[in-house]
């Protein structure tokens, strides 16, 4: 397939290809993160993941719209504070949901799924009859649409960038917030040994609470972001939730650096493949490779031994 | 009333009931009163739900679930259409009450409302459905008990139905004229094909592709992707390596705004003249998600803008933004959803009667002088004879019509040489 193609076509064409299998890393990451600390810590398995993301879409737009309206002269960077916001309005429904529902059910794990998947479709509903059927388009600011032209072939997308490095800060912040801080501690320490960490002092529920609400709001930041390559309405978030949960479970669900891992082989094999054959069969190709290597070894790429 | 038109009521006493309306009618002095002739028991042979002064018909789209992004403006373009019929007398005299049900995007919902609508309801014909797939499943129910769907999207076609008049344009119509307007105005010589993974784009590709090779011009790349696909960094690249004259698009849904985002993302500006882009499954609709601002520059292959100018739509677009709000944006399938209950109103009237069986004797010929997109006319297939129209995308998410069909295009749902 490569007849007729000049040498430095087929560097451009790969670097370019490179750079499209890192964008979906990022993506699949981004997407995942959230995911990844509630089921990974709590083992709850949350359905409405991709509906906390598209609050963070819709939060999004309500900003845009709030600054097109009174502070145009600031519209500009308008993204960086809906990405505050997407936080805290994710991450608030995230805690409210918690109190609400999921606590009642922690006993109960296969009966979050179903009622996890019955607030998707309660939020999907609620957001259709808030903002209405039709698709939002979200007005981005111009700088943030446009491409680096490095050669005439090699034209790096900007929002590229911006989920690329998006991502790498939330990573960071998750890995110090989980790993270096106290409260961090404290959430594992609930993991390994609920009634251990309880006879200590610490007071699990409100654990549970804030890991709940911190990957809700994860998500909602992810939904922000993802305004930039993608669909903002009630449903999108479906659009998202199966390689969600394809990147958390082929990762291994009780760690983060499995997700990574993951989210890593997934983007990277896709992209090669999507390369090479039509988008579909890649499709097929990808979720096969996964299928396989679930069935070699059931508990994911990465896994972390717990007393239980 | 309804009773009286039923079989197992005597003869003498539906007689005596019809006189006794008729009376009535007299007696209350109604100018718009059925005429003599338009006689309930006549006009009503198979007890749909008609009586003195009204009629029922059933309206069925998706309100809730994915599809009612797209729906949801059939629903009120269909609700326009009513009201206008009634403000101007309805049908045979009759003023048209609707019964509405959801199909939630889901597609044995629709089969069962459709039972639904035409068993219980007895309504006298339906507007709805709007994927192909909601319509092969109520299409058994509607030949089954024999009901009348007006279907308003644009298809694929391979169909056709007695029960169904095909408001839309079938994929002949959609492509053909529009593959060789850029061929012609802008020496298109080469093509990459790009579609959502189903039914309607893999059969416009397969109509696309045969006719590219008819003229002797060459497809460099040809590719389908899962329906809700967002990442579509792989095939930009593709396309920057193969450079095509034009991509000919049918991506749907979520899928779509993704694509001319991340398009917009990597640099390809359709208002150059390199690749250029000419897609199939964008109207006004989509581009409240997609922004015009992504999508300047493309084209649009559709039998009906907004903006188009002659008076009959002028009209049709300030009556709908009086009902529905000045924000509402009319695209293809509104428009054609627009046209089922006139195409309805027109037959029952020229069969002077709403059963099923003489409306589909009558409807081949059907013409509606006063449609938004100009005129059109019902194909013995139960298709309409309409214009084949390009626009150029705006960066205010309208379209600037730049080719319009001469003539007419003929429907032509199983195309040969094209299958």
């Amino acid at each position: 397939m490569f007849d007729g193609y000049t040498g430095s076509e087929l560097m451009a064409i790969f670097a370019m290809q490179g750079f499209a299998g890192l964008i979906l890393f990022s993506v699949l990451v981004l997407m995942a993160l959230g995911l990844a600390i509630i089921f990974g810590q709590m083992g709850v398995i949350n359905m409405a993941h991709g509906e906390f993301m598209i609050l963070g879409a819709y939060v999004t737009y309500l900003t845009s719209l709030f600054f097109e309206t009174y502070l145009p002269g600031l519209s500009s960077i308008y993204f960086f504070v809906a990405i505050v916001l997407a936080f805290i309005a994710a991450a608030s429904l995230g805690a409210f949901v918690e109190w609400a529902l999921i606590r009642r059910l922690y006993k109960r794990p296969l009966d979050t799924l179903l009622a996890t998947w019955g607030l998707s479709l309660i939020l999907q509903q609620t957001y259709r009859s808030v903002f209405g059927a039709r698709e939002k388009g979200v007005s981005l600011p111009d700088w943030m649409m446009g491409s680096i032209p490095v050669t005439d072939m090699v034209e790096i997308p900007i929002n590229g960038i911006i989920v690329m490095v998006l991502t790498l800060l939330i990573t960071l912040s998750v890995y110090f917030i989980m790993q270096r801080s106290q409260w961090g501690a404290k959430v594992r320490a609930v993991v390994q040994n609920r009634p251990m960490a309880a006879a200590v002092g610490i007071n699990t529920s409100i654990v549970d609470r804030m890991t709940f609400a911190l990957g809700c709001g994860i998500a909602g930041i992810a939904g922000s972001a993802f305004t930039m390559i993608g669909s903002t309405g009630p449903t999108s978030g479906q659009l998202y939730i199966v390689d969600t949960f394809m990147v958390v479970v082929f990762g291994g669900a009780a760690n983060l650096m499995g997700t990574i891992a993951s989210a890593f082989t997934i983007s990277q094999a896709q992209t090669i493949l999507e390369f090479f054959m039509s988008g579909s069969i890649a499709k097929v190709l990808t979720l096969g490779m996964i299928v396989v290597i679930l069935m070699l070894r059931p508990q994911g790429l990465f896994t972390l031994k717990i007393r239980r | 009333m309804k009773s009286s038109t039923t079989s197992n009521i005597p003869t003498w006493r539906r007689a005596l009931l019809v006189s006794a309306a008729a009376f009535a009618v007299a007696q209350a002095g109604l100018t718009q009163a059925a005429p003599e002739e338009f006689a309930t028991s006549v006009v009503n042979t198979t007890g749909l739900a008609v009586t003195d002064d009204t009629v029922t018909v059933g309206i069925l789209h998706s309100i809730t679930g994915t599809m009612a992004i797209s729906e949801t403006g059939s629903t009120q373009a269909e609700k326009l259409a009513i009201k206008q019929i009634n403000e101007s007398g309805g049908v045979l005299g009759r003023q048209i009450e609707y019964i509405q049900e959801d199909g939630a995007s889901d597609w044995p919902t629709f089969a069962e409302k459709s039972r639904k609508l035409l068993v219980k309801d007895k309504v006298a014909a339906v507007m709805g459905c709007w994927t192909s797939a909601s319509r092969k499943a109520a299409l058994p129910v509607f030949e089954q008990y024999n009901g009348m769907l007006f279907y308003p999207t644009f298809y694929e076609g391979l169909e056709q139905s007695p029960n169904v008049v095909y408001t839309g344009q079938e994929a002949t119509q959609q492509i053909i004229a529009s593959i060789d307007w850029v061929v012609k105005t802008k020496g298109v010589k080469t093509f990459y094909l790009l579609g959502s993974d189903y039914i309607w784009p893999r059969t416009s590709m397969k109509i696309a592709r045969k006719h590219i090779a008819k003229l002797g011009l060459k497809v460099v790349g040809e590719e389908y992707y899962p329906l809700g696909h967002t990442q579509f960094n792989s095939v930009i690249n593709k396309v920057k390596l193969k450079k095509p004259d034009i991509i000919f698009a049918a991506v749907v849904g979520g899928s779509n705004v993704a694509f001319y985002k991340q398009v917009k993302a990597a640099g390809i500006d359709w208002r150059k003249e390199k690749p250029l882009m000419l897609t199939i499954s964008v109207t006004e609709d989509e581009v409240l998600g997609i922004g015009g601002e992504n999508l300047v520059g493309a084209y649009s292959s559709m039998k009906y803008f907004q903006s188009l100018t002659n008076g009959n739509n002028e009209s049709f677009v300030k009556a709908f933004k009086e009902m529905w709000g000045e924000d509402s944006v009319i695209g293809d399938v509104t428009q054609a959803a627009y046209l089922g209950p006139w195409i309805w109103k027109y037959a029952v009237e020229k069969a002077g009667s709403f059963d099923i069986d003489k409306l589909k004797e009558v409807l081949p010929g059907i013409e509606v002088t006063t449609a938004p997109e100009g005129y059109v006319k019902v194909h013995e297939n139960q298709h309409l004879w309409s214009k084949a129209r390009i626009g150029l995308a705006r960066e205010d998410g309208q379209f600037d019509v730049v080719f319009e069909s001469e003539e007419l295009i003929e429907p032509n749902p199983f195309p040969k040489g094209y299958q």
